[in-house]
């Protein structure tokens, strides 16, 4: 398509079933009750002049300029906070109101810098077209006296700047800022003339105010007051393309702007069904590493991992890899021989990863990221449910009277998401924090939760189930749900489990440290607070028990009826873009897509007779059993597409450990990252801007990803996996990532009505897309379970082996934070860095105290898995005992300190329970000066010999 | 494979049923075992029980007489 601003209706849209009849202009227009006039007007394709209003913020009408005459009505009312009224006969044009627009639109003017044809928001100015659509052709008034011309500039911030002599102060921004982002950073300063906008107070600018640069000022704003450089550096996009954002798990929906084949901007777009035209910092501006200096766009190979890299064509090093794939498979069977599918690539990619394995390689032995992040969620859900997936849509939150947030910390990792739970809360919604550490959600600007449960690391089935215990033994569970939708029996038999004294509250807050009383009140709220819904992410799953409280949460939503309707369920905030994908593809060693397990003859049956291969019946190696098999001799090679194990996986003298022992460990990513340091061969992988395919959200929603350039590597990444393939022997021929998913839905009866065209076309497919739901499924669970009876699992408290002892008497929780990614391969290489450039170490200021650190001064952290070293910051955001730092940076490295503790049914590492010591320390531990060099080995690249 | 991992491993998920009572947490640690272990850390684990607890020994050797009698 080609360049266009987004329509904008001024005023957000009624949902009020409610119709109005009201005549604008003489045309009769229906609309539904609430609507302002602005926006009727706009919906039946009129346009009446505004510089205040935006539809995604509410009515302010300060402007003046959307005047409108109103029969019977006195003077000029502004349309944007005129409702519509049946009857309403409404002139958007006439005489009086084209003289009162012009002189309002000419005091504006007339303190505005002329210089449109060097603005960078030239053609692409609200203020602009208003001007023109009023008809001003003169300006009475000089520059002579006091004006905002020469006004300062605030360039702080990387990706945008302010310029208060372009700005009008309509205050668009300060309300995007406040109701649709709920940072409440910015303001308008001053009064009357003096009136300017301010980020913060008024030593602060953009960078150092609280501004979170979720962009949503940008946006709202109507000239080119804020502005992206990137226009300012480029000019003004010519044609825009729908996509959907790479990074977490929310998959808001975005223009990619463009100039040729040169991104401008990424825009969220109004009618992203996960977003809603809201954005973050990471998909509206961290996109820049797609070009970094540091991405590599030819494939290389090397024979030994001392060796340096060689650069090769693509038909040699996928001749060098199928080479000794075939060589390993002829000597060591199949069995030696794996793959890890990517959350971060799309749908149709992680498919044929997974196909490659197993019908290529011929084993099992394919798992993917989700290993450490969700999979517990995968299994929990689906024991007790039957589905492994979460429960509702976003827009199901906009019902909910009471948010359990456990293990999660949406403004940080899902901001999006976050800004639409403060949205709620400032409605009136309460909230209950279970979570160590101090995080917004429990108090920040205009919220504040209801309990914060601060428990010690590594309780959460502990405090779960004294929760449970509150509701059933004080009679608040939800007995006509549960007789009607679950195993009676199983719900008896928890029930009595429950309800033993050593589940209560004041028993289990020696274990959990949450005072009983507050566990009572919050247990009491949840249950009785109307719609509940529980909301949870790594800090539930990444633990020796994350099943089990996955588990654990589902009983919560089961005893008190919140599964099966708007406002209430049990929702994991996946954590990279396609987890939910990744994991619905078949990724994991013992299931095919669908979530069938291997073993089902029947179902393996219909792959065998679509791939034309054997498939072998038993399950495959998980990640950690891979590296473990690899140490011991067993497995000998492995393609990794789109994950860097080394850094983002526990124990990482292990994974060393493990990748060193491979015969061919195959990169397939943009970056050389931390695992290519022991890769023989590496892959150039392509970005989500150079490639086809659907991305799936934490909402199941299936969504469109589409090819906005050309790959820089000359392939998109599906392309490469099937060049692999047929190099070892199989008989692909996919032209287009459409195919794949024909394929995907033809093998998967959860996808059996999803389409390429359906998607494309903007149907919003949620699966179950299925005969029964064609249109696919927003809530789960509605009339039954997918299992049928909703089951109740004991889930006894097990303490994890990591405990604290006078050799490591802290503990360490991991996670991450709002401008960095996992990784960050790719935040790192963007303007992000300027707010998270390292990762640093949460202390409390009493263990620091004890320890004689201050804030900035390096510490050991050290574990019995390893150490290192990195900064500290003195917080109460921590409690006594409990230290927390990210894993954003591989110069960190935090991944050394923590074990290979795992969850018990499905090995997801316990990164959030690490019991370490923190002390001094002068600079780098030994081996982080040690991996330095290795670094520096590995990634040389032997210099190209001139042609002649 | 390092078998004092994988003891840990089947003594995690026995103790994790546990509170189902013996016979059943057997039977659910058995199925958890099959339907999730490649079949070398199957191997491996028939091969040592020595450090099992008693539900996680009862489930590996029941799954043992199945593999023998397949």
């Amino acid at each position: 398509m080609g360049y266009e601003r987004q329509k904008d209706f001024g005023t957000p849209e009624s949902t009020s079933n409610e119709m109005v009849t009201l005549t604008i202009d003489g045309r009769e227009v229906s609309v539904p009750a609430g609507t302002s006039v602005m926006r009727a007007a706009s919906e039946s394709g009129g346009h009446i002049p505004k510089l205040c209003a935006t539809d995604n913020v509410k009515a302010f009408g300060s402007c003046r300029l959307c005047l409108v005459e109103i029969e019977g009505a006195r003077g000029t009312p502004a349309s944007c906070t005129t409702p519509v009224a049946a009857g309403m006969k409404v002139k958007t044009q006439t005489p009086r109101l084209e003289k009162l627009r012009k002189g309002v639109m000419e005091l504006y003017i007339s303190d505005h810098p002329l210089d449109c044809l060097t603005c960078s928001a030239n053609n692409d100015c609200e203020l602009q077209d208003e001007a023109a659509a009023v008809g001003l052709r003169d300006v009475r008034y000089g520059y002579e006296g006091a004006n905002h011309l020469g006004g300062a500039v605030d360039g702080s911030n990387p990706y945008f700047s302010f310029a208060s002599d372009k700005c009008i102060v309509c205050s668009r921004c300060v309300r995007a800022c406040d109701e649709v982002q709920g940072t409440f950073a910015l303001t308008v300063d001053g009064r009357g003339f003096a009136s300017m906008i301010s980020a913060g107070q008024t030593v602060d600018d953009f960078l150092t105010s609280e501004c979170v640069s979720c962009g949503a000022c940008v946006q709202a704003c109507p000239t080119s007051a804020l502005m992206e450089k990137s226009v300012k550096e480029h000019g003004k996009p010519e044609r825009s393309v729908v996509t959907t954002c790479a990074y977490c798990g929310v998959g808001c929906a975005f223009r990619a702007e463009m100039k040729g084949e040169q991104l401008i901007r990424m825009v969220p777009w109004k009618d992203g069904k996960a977003n809603h035209g809201h954005s973050c910092v990471k998909g509206r501006f961290a996109w820049g590493y797609a070009n970094h200096k540091d991405r590599i766009t030819k494939p290389m190979i090397r024979e030994k991992i001392t060796d340096p890299w060689r650069e090769v064509s693509w038909e040699e090093a996928i001749r060098f890899s199928a080479d000794k794939i075939k060589t390993i498979k002829a000597e060591h069977g199949p069995s030696a021989l794996g793959g890890i599918t990517s959350s971060r690539c799309t749908n149709e990619e992680s498919f044929l990863v997974q196909k490659l394995v197993r019908a290529g390689f011929g084993s099992n032995n394919t798992d993917t990221c989700a290993r450490v992040c969700h999979s517990p969620t995968g299994y929990g859900l689906s024991t007790t449910f039957g589905t492994s997936a979460g429960t509702q849509n976003f827009d199901s939150a906009d019902h909910t009277d009471v948010f359990l947030v456990i293990g999660a910390n949406p403004t940080d990792a899902h901001p999006v998401f976050g800004s639409r739970i403060k949205r709620r809360l400032r409605k009136g919604a309460k909230m209950i924090v279970v979570d160590p550490r101090r995080i917004d959600l429990v108090k920040s600007p205009k919220i504040e939760a209801a309990h914060h449960l601060p428990l010690q690391p590594g309780t959460n089935v502990a405090v779960l189930t004294s929760l449970a215990h509150v509701i059933v033994t004080e009679g608040l569970a939800d007995e006509d749900f549960i007789r009607e939708r679950c195993d009676w029996d199983e719900y008896q038999d928890w029930a009595r489990f429950v309800s033993d004294e050593k589940h209560s509250p004041e028993f289990l807050e020696a274990v959990t440290r949450v005072p009983a009383q507050t566990v009572r009140e919050a247990a009491r709220l949840f249950a009785t607070g109307g719609n509940g819904a529980i909301y949870y992410g790594l800090g539930v799953t990444e633990h020796s028990q994350g099943s089990s409280t996955v588990m654990a949460i589902a009983n919560l939503a089961m005893v008190t009826g919140n599964i099966g309707r708007e406002g209430v369920g049990v929702n994991p905030l996946r954590g990279q873009n396609n987890v939910q994908g990744a994991c619905d593809m078949g990724s994991f060693p013992h299931e095919l897509s669908g979530y069938r397990h291997i073993s089902d003859a029947a179902t393996r049956k219909l792959f065998e007779d679509d791939w034309g291969v054997a498939l072998d019946p038993e399950p495959g190696l998980r990640i950690p059993n891979m590296l473990d098999a690899a140490v011991d001799g067993s497995f000998k090679a492995i393609y990794i597409q789109g994950e860097d194990i080394l850094q983002s996986d526990p124990d990482t003298h292990h994974v060393a450990a493990g990748l060193a022992a491979m015969d061919c460990v195959i990169v397939h990513d943009l970056f050389l990252n931390e695992t290519a340091n022991y890769a023989h061969v590496f892959l150039p992988g392509s970005t989500f801007l150079e490639k086809a395919g659907t991305f799936t959200n934490a909402e199941r929603r299936i969504q469109p990803v589409r090819k906005v350039m050309e790959p820089a590597n000359g392939y998109q990444d599906w392309q490469v996996t099937q060049l692999l393939a047929n190099a070892i022997g199989c008989d692909w021929n996919y032209k287009h990532a459409s195919e794949i998913l024909a394929e995907i839905s033809r093998l998967t009866p959860t996808f059996a009505g999803v389409t390429w065209e359906r998607v494309i076309n903007g149907d919003q497919l949620q699966w179950p897309v299925t005969d029964k739901a064609p249109n696919g499924s927003p809530i789960m669970h509605v009339d039954g379970f997918v299992r049928g009876k909703g089951k109740f699992v004991v889930t006894e408290y097990v303490p994890t082996d990591e405990k604290t002892g006078p050799r490591f008497p802290l503990l360490l929780t991991t996670g991450r934070i709002l401008s960095q990614y996992n990784v960050g391969a790719q935040t790192r290489r963007t303007g992000n860095q300027v707010w998270h450039s390292e990762d640093v170490l949460e202390i409390h200021p009493t263990d620091a105290e004890n320890r004689g650190l201050a804030t900035g001064d390096f510490a050991r952290l050290a574990s019995r898995a390893g150490e290192t070293t990195l900064r500290v910051e003195v917080t109460e955001k921590v409690a006594p005992g409990v230290v927390y730092t990210t894993f954003h940076h591989p110069d960190t490295q935090a991944n050394v300190v923590t074990t290979d503790n795992s969850d018990w049914a499905t090995n997801c590492p316990e990164y959030k329970v690490t019991a370490v010591q923190v002390t001094p320390s002068n600079g780098p531990s030994e081996w982080q000066e040690e991996y330095a060099d290795l670094t520096a080995m590995a990634r040389r690249i032997e210099a190209m010999e001139p042609a002649e | 494979m390092d078998i004092n991992k994988l003891s840990r491993m089947a003594n995690q998920i026995a103790a994790n049923f546990e509170a189902n009572g013996h016979d059943k947490a057997v039977e659910e640690t058995r199925v958890h075992i099959w339907k999730y272990w490649d079949p070398r850390m199957k191997a491996q684990i028939f091969g040592d029980t020595s450090q099992l607890s008693p539900i996680a020994k009862d489930a590996i050797e029941q799954l043992k007489a199945e593999a023998e009698a397949a």
